[in-house]
């Protein structure tokens, strides 16, 4: 018997997304294959990597995710700029945490204030997060949108209670949004059709929610590869946007990663690995070794 | 399996004679397709279509054994190229690799460590599977002291590393009774070990420096009918690797490409001088596609995450893992321990009954079932609210229990408290911690009898 390698092509391309404005902009997707699949089509973006800031002292911080950043916490923009010039982050995640309405509840209005003050001070992407809570998040963002004009921020996350008013703002001011919903293929697509109605795609990125490493891990894995897969194999262009996995602080509130540092960076770093594998295009981290064990893994020469 | 019933149906004796069991032919065709009946059960099968059915009805990724008895390691008979498909079936072989060339106490040290790794999760036991005994002295004696060392004072299953076919051969001779996987076989030593390996009956791990390779010597073995075989196509790092399990288990899976249907074993250990990187490419493997991994690392802060990610990867994603729906007695409690509530994800269970025995404090345990979902998933489908959990109140006399009228929820069930605090207007719901692992804190803490 004769061996050929079993290549496989897909004629289409996942879209690709520019986040960020001038030299530090990054784009994510523009893949025609599957993660890591060097051989058989082209990758051309390499996965995006990014740390968070909390604009909120963060509470309940495993000592180990805490320690890098001791001296910076109490401030998000020394943070912010901690994590670009000392941690090589070429993404950052800003959480608006004070606007949470169970919580400090601070107003859109601060919250923005902080929002432009840190994406002022980098010059890399910055992705603006919200609490998850429908109606708050939207005038969040919507102050953030319209304060950071032009700068292209990634805003999210966009649900289907609220996806309208934050495309809406986004597109007038310039900025990408992350459509989020919960662990289904189906509400995924469904948010996609009705975001596209009025959204330019390339300017979405999809989340399906992410569980931990012993948390749920399969769950986002397979969800993940199977929305990838749809959008490659099926050619189905409402699922054909980069996909976000959002995990670095899920996998550091369980208390395997709060046991040794070792494990903790480990416990992120392999639920990573995994997402990637699956076909996440971008990660956000929480611990910056993890973020630097991640990059020397996908960058290595062949 | 690989043949359609219609397709056995053209090769029986088509007589209706009924001694298989089955009232025709074309019934006991059926049944053999999907693997609920033996070709045996057929006595009239001619010899010559009783061989050509049984190859072509074997799994296309070939079943392989290492070792013997409740320690053997089975992998292969994978069936998909995506866990979402159906399921990953045979969990992949974590090997630690022990060189000859480290000094006895060192290997004692190793041994006796390996032998205590163990880690329970959810109910089920996660361990190393096998020994890698890698023979890098270049002297003989040394390489069998470890293989006796190994095959007497551990029961794992073994491979044997050594690229000296000679002493490859004679120490496989020494625990053959084991099954030990017997590795690399290669172009070079192929002819000399065929007779060796049929002898000791035991399983080929055929190292090539590329598919192709491979292919051919997996052929050569078949002929000559060595039947288990394990794949290493000399991946050298992550990249080449995924290249290389994704063409192998494509070849097997969806071309039907015999030689190579088999499972793999893959070596992050000899790839990565960095403990952490090497724990990653083993993650990788775990996700995609290999038999058996190869690792040097005896830390169990390197080696548990690992074990929990093959756990979640070769779950079944048909459906979640639940625990029977039912008021949990911890510790014999009494009228005035603690109640608390959660949801039968096997998961949940597992996290708060552990809790609370660590705790130490008697306690309930309601356990709702919500499908087999989580807290939050189950709350916003409706499974875990109020109301749901009023009538699981009602349906198991929960007020007759204790003479208190405290119930502890999740804390990260924010909405619940309220919800429950109409359906339930006696009972004042107290907000748990949002970690199951702060149980134990939060009960010492909190609660008084
Ligand atoms: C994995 C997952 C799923 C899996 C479920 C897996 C499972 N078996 O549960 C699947 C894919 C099935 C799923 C489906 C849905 N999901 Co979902 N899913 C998740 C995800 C990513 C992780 C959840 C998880 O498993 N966590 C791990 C478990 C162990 O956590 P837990 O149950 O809360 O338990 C912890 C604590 O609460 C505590 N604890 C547990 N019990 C108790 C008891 C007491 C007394 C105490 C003190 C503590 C305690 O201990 C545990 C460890 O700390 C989360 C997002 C996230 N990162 O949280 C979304 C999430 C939970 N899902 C969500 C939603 C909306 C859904 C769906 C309704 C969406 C849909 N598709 O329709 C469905 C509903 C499914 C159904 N059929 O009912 C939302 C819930 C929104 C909300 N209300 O806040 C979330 C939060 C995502 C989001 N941000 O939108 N989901
Ligand atoms: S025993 Fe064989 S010949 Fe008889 S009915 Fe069964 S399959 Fe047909």
């Amino acid at each position: 018997m004769k061996y050929e390698a079993p290549l496989e092509k897909y004629p289409v391309n996942i879209r690709e997304a520019v986040l960020g404005k001038g030299e530090k902009a990054i784009k994510i997707g523009g893949e025609n294959t599957f993660p890591f699949h060097f051989f058989e089509g082209s990758l051309p973006d390499p996965p995006g990597l990014a740390l968070e800031v909390l604009d909120i002292q963060p509470e309940n911080w495993s000592h180990w995710v805490l320690e890098p950043f001791q001296d910076v916490v109490s401030d998000p923009v020394s943070w912010a700029k901690k994590c670009v010039d000392v941690f090589g982050a070429e993404i950052l995640c800003l959480r608006l945490l004070s606007t949470d309405p169970m919580g400090k509840d601070a107003s859109p209005k601060q919250a923005a204030v902080i929002a432009k003050k840190v994406a002022d001070a980098i010059d890399v992407p910055l992705i603006v997060w919200g609490t998850g809570t429908e109606e708050k998040d939207s005038r969040v963002l919507t102050e953030v949108a319209r304060l950071c004009s032009g700068k292209n921020l990634l805003l999210g996350p966009a649900l289907k209670g609220n996806y309208e008013e934050i495309a809406q703002i986004a597109l007038e001011h310039g900025h990408a949004i992350v459509a989020q919903a919960s662990m289904d293929v189906n509400l995924t697509k469904e948010l996609n059709i009705a975001l596209c109605k009025f959204f330019p795609p390339e300017k979405i990125v999809l989340d399906t929610t992410s569980s931990a490493l012993g948390y749920g891990l399969e769950y986002t894995f397979s969800i993940i590869e199977n929305v990838k897969q749809i959008g490659l194999i099926n050619r189905d262009n409402m699922m054909q946007m980069p996909i976000l996995a959002d995990f670095g602080g899920e996998c550091w509130r369980s208390k395997e990663a709060k046991e040794s540092k070792e494990q903790g960076i480990l416990w992120e770093a392999i639920t990573g690995i995994t997402f990637l594998l699956a076909g996440a295009n971008l990660l956000i981290l929480r611990h910056p070794d993890t973020l630097k064990l991640i990059k020397e893994m996908i960058s290595e020469k062949k | 399996m690989a043949l359609k019933g219609a397709e056995i149906m053209k090769r029986l004796p088509k007589t209706n004679c009924k001694e298989c069991g089955y009232a025709t032919c074309f019934a006991f065709a059926m049944k053999l397709a999907t693997g609920g009946a033996k070709l045996e059960d057929c006595p009239y099968l001619a010899p010559e279509v009783k061989v050509e059915l049984e190859a072509a009805m074997a799994p296309p990724i070939k079943r392989v054994t290492i070792g013997v008895g409740e320690t053997a390691l089975v992998i292969g008979e994978e069936e998909v190229m995506f866990r979402h498909e159906k399921t990953f079936f045979h969990e992949p072989g974590i090997a630690i690799l022990i060189s000859d060339k480290e000094n006895d106490s060192d290997i004692e040290k190793k041994i006796k460590d390996i032998k205590e790794l163990h880690f329970e999760r959810i109910g089920k036991e996660l361990k190393i599977n096998l020994l890698a005994l890698s023979f890098e002295s270049g002297d003989k004696t040394k390489f069998e002291t470890l293989v006796k060392k190994a095959y007497e004072t551990t029961d794992f299953a073994l491979i044997l590393i050594c690229n000296n076919i000679d002493v490859l051969l004679s120490a496989a001779a020494l625990c053959a009774d084991r099954k030990p996987l017997v590795y690399p076989i290669t172009k070079e030593n192929i002819d000399l070990a065929i007779p060796k390996l049929k002898e000791l009956r035991t399983p080929a791990g055929v190292k090539g420096e590329s598919i192709e390779e491979i292919v051919s010597l997996t052929s050569t073995l078949k002929e000559a009918g060595v039947e288990e075989i394990v794949l290493d196509p000399g991946s050298k790092n992550l990249k080449e690797g995924i290249r290389d399990q994704t063409f192998i288990r494509r070849a097997a899976l969806k071309k039907g490409f015999r030689p190579l249907g088999y499972p793999t074993i893959t070596f992050p250990c000899f790839m990565y001088q960095d403990k952490f990187k090497e724990a990653l490419a083993a993650a990788a493997f775990i996700t995609k596609y290999a038999g058996i991994i190869v690792i040097s690392q005896v830390d169990k802060h390197f080696l548990f995450p690992l074990l929990v990610q093959r756990f979640n990867i070769y779950t079944d994603p048909r459906r979640p893992m639940t625990v029977e729906e039912k008021v949990y007695e911890i510790s014999k409690p009494n009228e005035y321990s603690p109640i608390l509530i959660s949801t039968n994800y096997a998961l949940d269970f597992f996290i708060v009954s552990g809790a609370i025995e660590e705790a130490n404090i008697p306690a309930y345990l309601c356990i709702k079932d919500t499908g087999g979902i989580g807290v939050m998933a189950a709350w916003t489908s409706g499974k875990f609210n109020g109301e749901a959990i009023a009538d699981f109140f009602k349906k198991y006399g929960i007020e007759n229990k204790v003479k208190h009228r405290k119930l502890i929820i999740p804390g990260v069930a924010k909405k619940l408290k309220d919800e429950l605090e109409e359906e339930l207007p006696d009972w004042e719901i107290i907000f748990g911690p949002l970690e199951g692992s702060d149980i134990p804190k939060f009960l010492s803490e909190g609660w008084k009898e």
